[in-house]
Parts: structure tokens; C-alpha cells; sequence
């Protein structure tokens, strides 16, 4: 479903992601991990066409990225992105209903199978009470869920979330999780950037770490989530139990474990 | 309720378009319009007052007062920014330039449209080479994002208006054509320039309009147009340029006005929200019936059949009233 061959991508003259390899077949759910700056946003956005390679392949169900028309490829690739801004007079249900777009004929408006489509991907995200209320006037969380409903509405085979739960609560984030394994189950590919190492292992069948630009450990979570790993990754200490119901690896930062500060990250940069 | 305040904007349009027929410092009564527009005699004085001076002049003000709406829709809509309006790319120095160097060397003879002098062409020249210069502009500084957009606007207004200083210190003689040209305005105007204005008014409304529902996704911000599907690079230069066209020809027949363009999208917003489409037909409306009245009030305000220069008349009406609809906006808790 995706590959990526010797993958290099950067903003301007800065390069991040460095020579990256990876394969995702259709129907997993994938938990893409890493610190500040190792390249999961650039990712993402090369997945779904907003950034070019600078070099390597990148393919989406057997065909080259650069090959397809961007309507093509949105009708393959949806993306909850990770920063949005709501926009001054547009509803929740017309923000949702712009998942369709790449559905649309040249002069056609949405139809009657685009509005279903809405609606369903409102209804199961739980958003159908605030359909008609201005995307100014949701809460962070709220916005963000809509956010996730349009890339639902999408109705695509790839969905790549980017910090989709990050301003939801604990339970919503559960639920948010729980939705999306769903809808895995119904045979949607996901990649989801996350900076929390737990949850993903709770919802993530696989798990592929990042850093600096390149895969360094990709595999079944209960493989690759251990101590040694993840002290690898962020460069700090770490505490690595079972989940004590589920049996999912879970992990703990301890306090004054000798990590590298801030000076450890590549600088600011997009997650 | 939309639907219906729709319903009577256009049922307003004809109905002001009209009123400019009656207003003036000559009365013609209501019965008297009606008549000689139904189909009056092409030699009779009344005709000549009221659909030569007073008809064409009126319907070029409406025309002129919608596309600049409907492209400060598309500016405020690609650029994001809500203080977009349609000379960010500079099309309205590049109309005063072209139109300054054909008063200034003497081109203002008449063209092969009968009635029609040689400035408006040249000012029409003129906004599509700064528009053509604003766009390149921000190819070569490397990319078409909206800030480098903005910015090749901006550099572009600023050489223009040196240029158009240079040329006032050097040709004193022709300052006052050139000034009051530039301060905007119907007077004189007529039928040779509604069709001069139509093909461009007819281009840009048809390339917005097609691309109304880009205009929608665009608002989401680049990156997500892309990921939902939109060429975002190409589609927004498109609109952009259709927009310039449309409002840098309406500089061509008319001067700059400002004002209109920077309201009227605001209006609309403010008062009907809903998506591109919508905000296209609804300050379309507005645009062109907010220009004809102040039109009106320009003509007819000065005792003696003087005329104060419309984008006056723009500012000082629409200024105080756009600022209490903000206040308004913002007490409301918005």
C-alpha cells in the first residue's frame, strides 16, 4: 500500500528526512514514533503529496506519488493534519462535506452521495450535534475531531494522522482510538504520528521509530517497544512495564535519568 | 432566510441601476425614465440625458462595483487575509502608470470603438504588465506562497508609484489629468466603455465562479488544499490573476476605486456567511449597488452639476459604516 525506497525531503535547503525505507501493507495500523525533529510530519507530508521528494521512490498502492493527479492521489491518501486553523464563517458539516472534493465533476456540486458521506463520518465521530456550529466556536478538541471526520469523509484506502488526538482528553483520545481500529478492522491502512509512546502501543499493532530523518527500529510493538529501544530513541531513561490489563508494553520517563536536555533535539522543527 | 435576502438583492440591482437614471442635476421624472428606456427616440434630448449620460454610466458603475467585490472575495479567499483586496498585486499602479504615460505623451486620441479614448487601453496594458511583474516577481524569489505573493505586490506598487511621482515632476502640465484620473470616477463615462469593461467583467466573474469551490478548500490553508485533492500552486495563481484582470480593467475605465473591493467581502461575510459561492453572488450584489449609490451621491451632492471623484465618496460613506459593523462584530462577542 505505501513504500517508500531511499527517501529524501526537506524545506528550503534543510534536509529530514535522510534516506528513509519503509513498507506498509494494506489494512495494518501503524504508530509512527520519534522525537521532536526526526521526520514524522515530513512524512506525512510527503505521503500525501504536499511536499516533493527530493530523491528515492515513494509509491501508494504500486503507483509512483509524482505520477498521480492530485485529485488521484486525494481519493487514495486522506490526512488529519496536525496544525489548522478554523475558518471565519465555515460550519462543521461544510468542513466535513470538503472531504468530497476530490470526488467532485468539473462543474458538479456536492450531491446527495457526498452529503451521506458527511453525515456518516459525522455521526461516527460523535459531531452530528455541532454540524451546523462555526468552526470559530469549537473547542480545541472538537475542531480536531472534525478535522479527523473530514479525512473520514475522504472515504480513502490510507489515512495518515499527524498528532490527531493531541487536544483531546484521555477519554476522547481512547475513543478516538478506538474508532480508528474500527475502522482498520474494515480494512483502512493507518499511519499515525503520536509523541505518545503509550498510546500507541495500545492501539498499534506495529510501530516504526524515527530519528534523525531515518527508520531506526520498525516492527510488531511488543518487539520493538523495550527499554533499550526507547532510551535509544529519546535519549533519556526509561521505565518499561505491561500494560496491567491489556499486556501492551508501556513506558515511563524517571525523573533525573541523565538525559541529554534540550540539547539532544534537532532544534525546533515540525514534530 | 439567505435564500430570500438573495432573492431581493437582485430584485434591488435593476431598481438602482434605475435610480442612477433619475438622479442628476437635471429632474426626470419616474414616467419619463421608463418610457425613454422602454424605448425612447435616439435624437431626444431627455434620451440622450438619461441613457447616455445616465444609464451606461450608472450600469459601468454596477458592473465596476461587482467585480471589484467579487475579486476582493477571490484575493481575500486565496490570500487568506482579510485585509487582501484587489490591487495587492499592484494592477492599479500599473493602470495609473499606463494611464499617466498616454496623457502625459499625448495618446489620448480616439481608438476604433467610437467614443472611446486611447487611456483606458493604455492603463489596461498597464495592469496586466504589473500584474505579469508581480506574478514573475514571485516565481523568481521561490514560490507562489502567499507572502512572497503579497510582498511581489507590494514591491510592484512601490516602483509604480515612484515611477508614476517621476513622471507627475516631469510633466507638470498634464499633473491635474492625471491626478484626478487616478482619484476614480464615472464622470463622462458611457457605453463604449460598458463594452470595454464587459469582456473582462465576463472573464473573471466565469474563472472565479469556476473556481469557487478551490476557493473553499484554499481557505483551509495550502497544505490541506493539497491533501484534499487541490493543485493549490496553480489553481491560486489562476484566481488570482482572473481577479487582477477584472479589477485592473475596471481601473482602466473608471480610475482606482478603492474601498469597494475591501468592504464589500467583509459585508457579505459579516451579514450571510456560507462559502465561496455564496460570498461571490451575495458582494457582487454589494459591490455594484454600494457603487451606484455613491456614484449618485457624487453627482448630485455639489450644487452646479459638479462632480466629486466617487472613490471619495466610497471612503467617506463606507469607512464610518465598515468600522461600526466591526465594532458591532466585535461587541458581539464573536
Amino acid at each position: 500500500m505505501i513504500e517508500c525506497r531511499g527517501l529524501r525531503a526537506g524545506y528550503g535547503g534543510r534536509e529530514v528526512l535522510r534516506g528513509l525505507d519503509l513498507r506498509i501493507a494494506r489494512g495494518e495500523m501503524v504508530g509512527l514514533l520519534g522525537p521532536n525533529g526526526s521526520g514524522k510530519t515530513t512524512l506525512l507530508h510527503v505521503l500525501s503529496g504536499v511536499l516533493a521528494p527530493t530523491a528515492g521512490t515513494v509509491r501508494l498502492g504500486g503507483r509512483e506519488i509524482g505520477t498521480l493527479r492530485p485529485r488521484q492521489r486525494a481519493g487514495m491518501v486522506a490526512a488529519a493534519p496536525q496544525r489548522a486553523e478554523p475558518v471565519d464563517g465555515m460550519t462543521v458539516s461544510s468542513l466535513v462535506l470538503l472531504g468530497r472534493y476530490p470526488y467532485l465533476s468539473a462543474l458538479g456540486g456536492y450531491g446527495p452521495q457526498d452529503h451521506a458521506a458527511a453525515a456518516a463520518a459525522l455521526a461516527d465521530t460523535g459531531l452530528t450535534a455541532l454540524a451546523g456550529r462555526q468552526t470559530t466556536a469549537l473547542s480545541g478538541g472538537e475542531f480536531q475531531t472534525a478535522l479527523l471526520a473530514r479525512a473520514l469523509c475522504q472515504s480513502t484506502d490510507i489515512l495518515l494522522l499527524d498528532e490527531a488526538a493531541s487536544n483531546l482528553d484521555v477519554a476522547k483520545k481512547a475513543a478516538m482510538h478506538e474508532l480508528l481500529r474500527e475502522k482498520n478492522a474494515l480494512g483502512l491502512t493507518v499511519l499515525s504520528a503520536v509523541h505518545d509512546l503509550n498510546l500507541a502501543a495500545l492501539y498499534c499493532d506495529r510501530l516504526i521509530f524515527l530519528k534523525n530523518g531515518r527508520v531506526l527500529a520498525d516492527g510488531p510493538t511488543h518487539t520493538v517497544f523495550t527499554r533499550e529501544r526507547v532510551e535509544e530513541v529519546y535519549e533519556t531513561t526509561f521505565h518499561v512495564f505491561a500494560h496491567p490489563v491489556t499486556g501492551a508494553p508501556q513506558g515511563v520517563v524517571v525523573p533525573g535519568g541523565g538525559g541529554s536536555g534540550f540539547g539532544g533535539g534537532r532544534g525546533p522543527g515540525d514534530g | 432566510m439567505p435564500r430570500l435576502a438573495l432573492f431581493a438583492m437582485l430584485l434591488i440591482a435593476p431598481l438602482t441601476v434605475l435610480a442612477g437614471c433619475l438622479a442628476g442635476p437635471y429632474p426626470a421624472p419616474w414616467s419619463a425614465v421608463l418610457g425613454i428606456l422602454a424605448g425612447g427616440r435616439e435624437y431626444d434630448p431627455a434620451w440622450v440625458m438619461v441613457v447616455q449620460m445616465r444609464f451606461y454610466r450608472s450600469l459601468l458603475a454596477w458592473l465596476v462595483g461587482a467585480g471589484l467585490a467579487m475579486s476582493g472575495v477571490a484575493f481575500q479567499g486565496v490570500l487568506r487575509n482579510p485585509l487582501a483586496e484587489p490591487f495587492t498585486l499592484g494592477v492599479s499602479g500599473g493602470a495609473a502608470f499606463g494611464a499617466a504615460l498616454a496623457m502625459g505623451l499625448g495618446y489620448t486620441g480616439a481608438t476604433l470603438i467610437p467614443g472611446l479614448s486611447m487611456v483606458p487601453v493604455w492603463a489596461l496594458a498597464g495592469a496586466l504588465a504589473a500584474l505579469g511583474a508581480a506574478l514573475v516577481l514571485a516565481r523568481g524569489a521561490g514560490g507562489t506562497s502567499r507572502e512572497t505573493l503579497v510582498l511581489a505586490g507590494i514591491v510592484v506598487s512601490a516602483f509604480l508609484s515612484a515611477c508614476i511621482s517621476l513622471f507627475k515632476a516631469l510633466n507638470e502640465e498634464s499633473v491635474t489629468s492625471v491626478v484626478f484620473w487616478i482619484m476614480g470616477g464615472f464622470q463622462g463615462r458611457g457605453a463604449a466603455d460598458v463594452w470595454l469593461y464587459l469582456p473582462y467583467f465576463g472573464l473573471g466573474t466565469l474563472v472565479v465562479w469556476f473556481y469557487s469551490r478551490e476557493l473553499d478548500v484554499l481557505a483551509l490553508g495550502q497544505a490541506q488544499a493539497v491533501q484534499l485533492g487541490v493543485d493549490a500552486a496553480r489553481v491560486r495563481v489562476r484566481i488570482l490573476a482572473a481577479a487582477s484582470v477584472m479589477a485592473g480593467a475596471a481601473v482602466s475605465v473608471c480610475g482606482v476605486i478603492g474601498f469597494v473591493g475591501l468592504a464589500a467581502p467583509h459585508l457579505a461575510r459579516l451579514g450571510f456567511g456560507g462559502g465561496a459561492r455564496r460570498q461571490l453572488a451575495v458582494s457582487g450584489m454589494l459591490g455594484g449597488t454600494l457603487l451606484v449609490w455613491s456614484d449618485i451621491v457624487a453627482r448630485t451632492i455639489l450644487p452646479g452639476g459638479a462632480e466629486l471623484p466617487v472613490g471619495v465618496v466610497t471612503a467617506l460613506l463606507g469607512g464610518p459604516f465598515f468600522l461600526f459593523l466591526l465594532r458591532k462584530k466585535a461587541g458581539g462577542g464573536a
